[in-house]
């Protein structure tokens, strides 16, 4: 088996007296999908914070492609390779979608300086805007504001910004929140699309598509972690039959 | 982002038009003219945080005072200093000012950058007017012009109302032009990601640090730039030049005119001089005109309430209608 893209050793998160991951290790490979579930509170957005650098960890150690990143800032670990999209979808709505992929992809420009010449006439960044853009099937929209997309299309914009950084490591906290059933299986699609090359962390509570896409499960409640494992071993398990799975709304 | 960008024909006549006033006006609209001129450099650099960053700083007088200060103390006392000498000194004098202070400001946000802003400028202000430096509460004169000559000639001559004005013209012409070049640049672009979402900005991997504290920087030079141009134009500098009243009123300037359009900073602060010069006018008020801040204050309350985009937004909006440039409206239309 190749060697982990990411090793997460005994990662600690206190908030006051609350231990919101408490003790978590798991290791992630350079390509596929590895689901995070568990129950409201079980600390998985936490875990996703605390990876991509908006919170810093307790205790414990991340690594990535073999160094330490656990003291780095956001923008630092996003230059690694590391992307992420929110819970609560998060671009730049007044801008075009175009302008939302430009912008990300310019953040990999080697002369972020170069001051005066117009920004849409670098044809890199065009192209890799547009080729995102056509990743998630925005291509049509590209001339419209964030602000106007539907919901769906928000969060594949925000996959697309993610994609334009050129990441090794995609962090998904919730892609499928509140969307339609079309939009759903339209996401899955691109999902399971991106992660034959990409290493994927996705945290969901759509059970149908975590079965579906996830080759390794880890099952986390109150911040500990349960369980992981091959989706059928999981399914398999008792303790998590008991903890989560077990809830009938929740029964995939 | 910008909003509208004015066409370019549109621009091109008004500094025309603005060229041959010195042809009929008397000496006095010409000062007033210079005045505004220097107000609306001030005013579009300070836009540049406001309105295009997202950056409220609540004492950018400073780096004008710097600047002002600067020219002051290098003039010697009874003769011109040099032009091209004086200038690059005095602006890079407020940038080096704006780069220290930025360094620890820009790491606040929201309310704290405006608390700090502001204290940082009434330090300064302070060292003015508590020490010897600049002659204290005094202030200092400045009582020959700087010479500007080129190979020998004197193109513009800065004691004559006229060729001052147009100095001053020129000098906001390629500031207005540079600054919009800059807006479209990829830093400019990363500056509107700022303003919008700086959480986004962090996790697509863009070091948000570096770009406000550029963005502060460049802002404050470009302030030194008009407080440089004031100190010539006024002769004197003392601390009130780098006071809050100072920095209130440059933003007054700035949110007058409609934030984040650079066309808006200049309309702010002509508004801005000409309304206060109005109310103040005591051929026109009587023994009112001293009390000019009351009906200046209720009418700025007003408009900013009727054109929450400020003038400089109504403006746009007439453009708009008039469907111009939709297709560039479109691409940088905002919230």
């Amino acid at each position: 088996m190749a060697e982990p893209i990411l090793q997460v050793r005994n990662l600690t998160k206190h908030f006051g007296g609350l231990a919101a991951v408490d003790n978590v290790s798991l290791e992630i490979r350079p390509a596929g999908l590895h689901a995070v579930i568990g129950p409201n509170g079980a600390g998985k957005s936490t875990l996703i914070n605390l990876l991509s650098g908006e919170l810093s960890a307790s205790s414990g150690q991340i690594i990535f492609r073999g160094q330490e990143i656990g003291l780095l800032a956001p923008e630092q670990r996003s230059r690694r390779g590391i992307a992420r999209s929110f819970q609560k979808t998060n671009i730049f709505p007044s801008f075009t979608a175009l302008e939302n992929c430009r912008l990300a992809a310019q953040s990999r420009q080697p002369r972020p300086l170069a001051w005066m010449r117009d920004a849409l006439s670098y044809e890199s960044m065009m192209f890799t805007a547009k080729q995102v853009l056509a990743a998630v099937e925005l291509s049509g929209r590209a001339g419209d504001l964030a602000l106007a997309l539907s919901h769906g299309e928000q969060r594949q914009l925000e996959i697309a910004m993610c994609l334009a950084t050129e990441p090794e490591l995609l962090l998904l906290d919730e892609p499928l929140a509140g969307m339609g059933t079309e939009e759903s299986l339209r996401m899955v699609e691109l999902i399971k699309k991106l992660s034959a090359s990409h290493a994927i962390l996705l945290v969901e509570h759509d059970m149908d598509a975590v079965f579906q896409l996830a080759q390794v499960l880890t099952v986390m409640v109150d911040g500990r972690l349960l369980a992981s494992g091959t989706p059928e071993q999981i399914r398999a398990d008792r303790e998590v039959q008991a903890a989560y799975l077990g809830e009938p709304e929740n029964r995939p | 982002m910008l909003h509208v960008t004015l066409p370019r024909w549109f621009l091109l006549s008004l500094v025309l038009l603005l060229a041959l006033m010195p042809l009929g006006a008397t000496t006095f609209y010409l000062q007033l003219g210079a005045k505004i001129l220097i107000m609306a450099i001030f005013a579009l650099s300070l836009d540049l945080l406001v309105g295009h960053t997202g950056l409220i700083s609540f004492g950018h007088a400073a780096y004008f005072g710097v600047a002002a200060y600067t020219l002051a103390l290098i003039t010697p006392k009874y003769e011109a200093a040099n032009f091209w000498l004086t200038l690059p000194v005095a602006v890079a004098a407020a940038g080096i000012a704006a780069l220290v202070i930025g360094f620890l400001v820009v790491r606040t946000t929201g309310v704290y950058f405006i608390m700090v802003t502001l204290a940082f400028a009434q330090m300064l202000y302070a060292v003015f007017h508590d020490t010897k430096l600049g002659g204290g509460s005094d202030g200092i004169y400045i009582n020959v012009r700087p010479e500007l000559t080129v190979a020998g000639f004197k193109p513009l001559d800065l004691e004559n109302p006229a060729q001052f004005f147009y100095l001053t013209l020129i000098v906001l012409v390629v500031v207005y032009w540079f600054l919009s070049r800059i807006l479209h640049a990829p830093f400019g672009r990363a500056l509107a990601g700022l303003r919008v979402n700086e959480q986004r900005m962090r996790s697509i991997g863009f070091p948000v640090f570096f770009y406000k504290l550029g963005a502060f920087t460049l802002a404050g030079a470009v302030a030194g730039l008009a407080g440089y141009l004031a100190a010539c134009q006024f002769g004197f500098v003392n601390p009130e030049i780098l006071a809050w009243h100072q920095s209130g009123m440059v933003l007054m300037m700035v949110i007058l005119g409609g934030m984040g359009r650079l066309h808006g900073a200049v309309i702010g602060a002509a508004a801005y001089v000409l309304l206060q010069e109005l109310f103040s006018s005591s051929a026109l008020f009587g023994g009112y005109a001293k009390h000019w801040q009351l009906p200046m204050g209720s009418l700025i309350v007003i408009i900013v309430l009727a054109l929450p985009h400020g003038i400089g937004g109504m403006i746009d909006l007439a453009w708009r209608r008039r469907g111009f440039r939709q297709e560039e409206v479109a691409q940088n239309a905002d919230g």
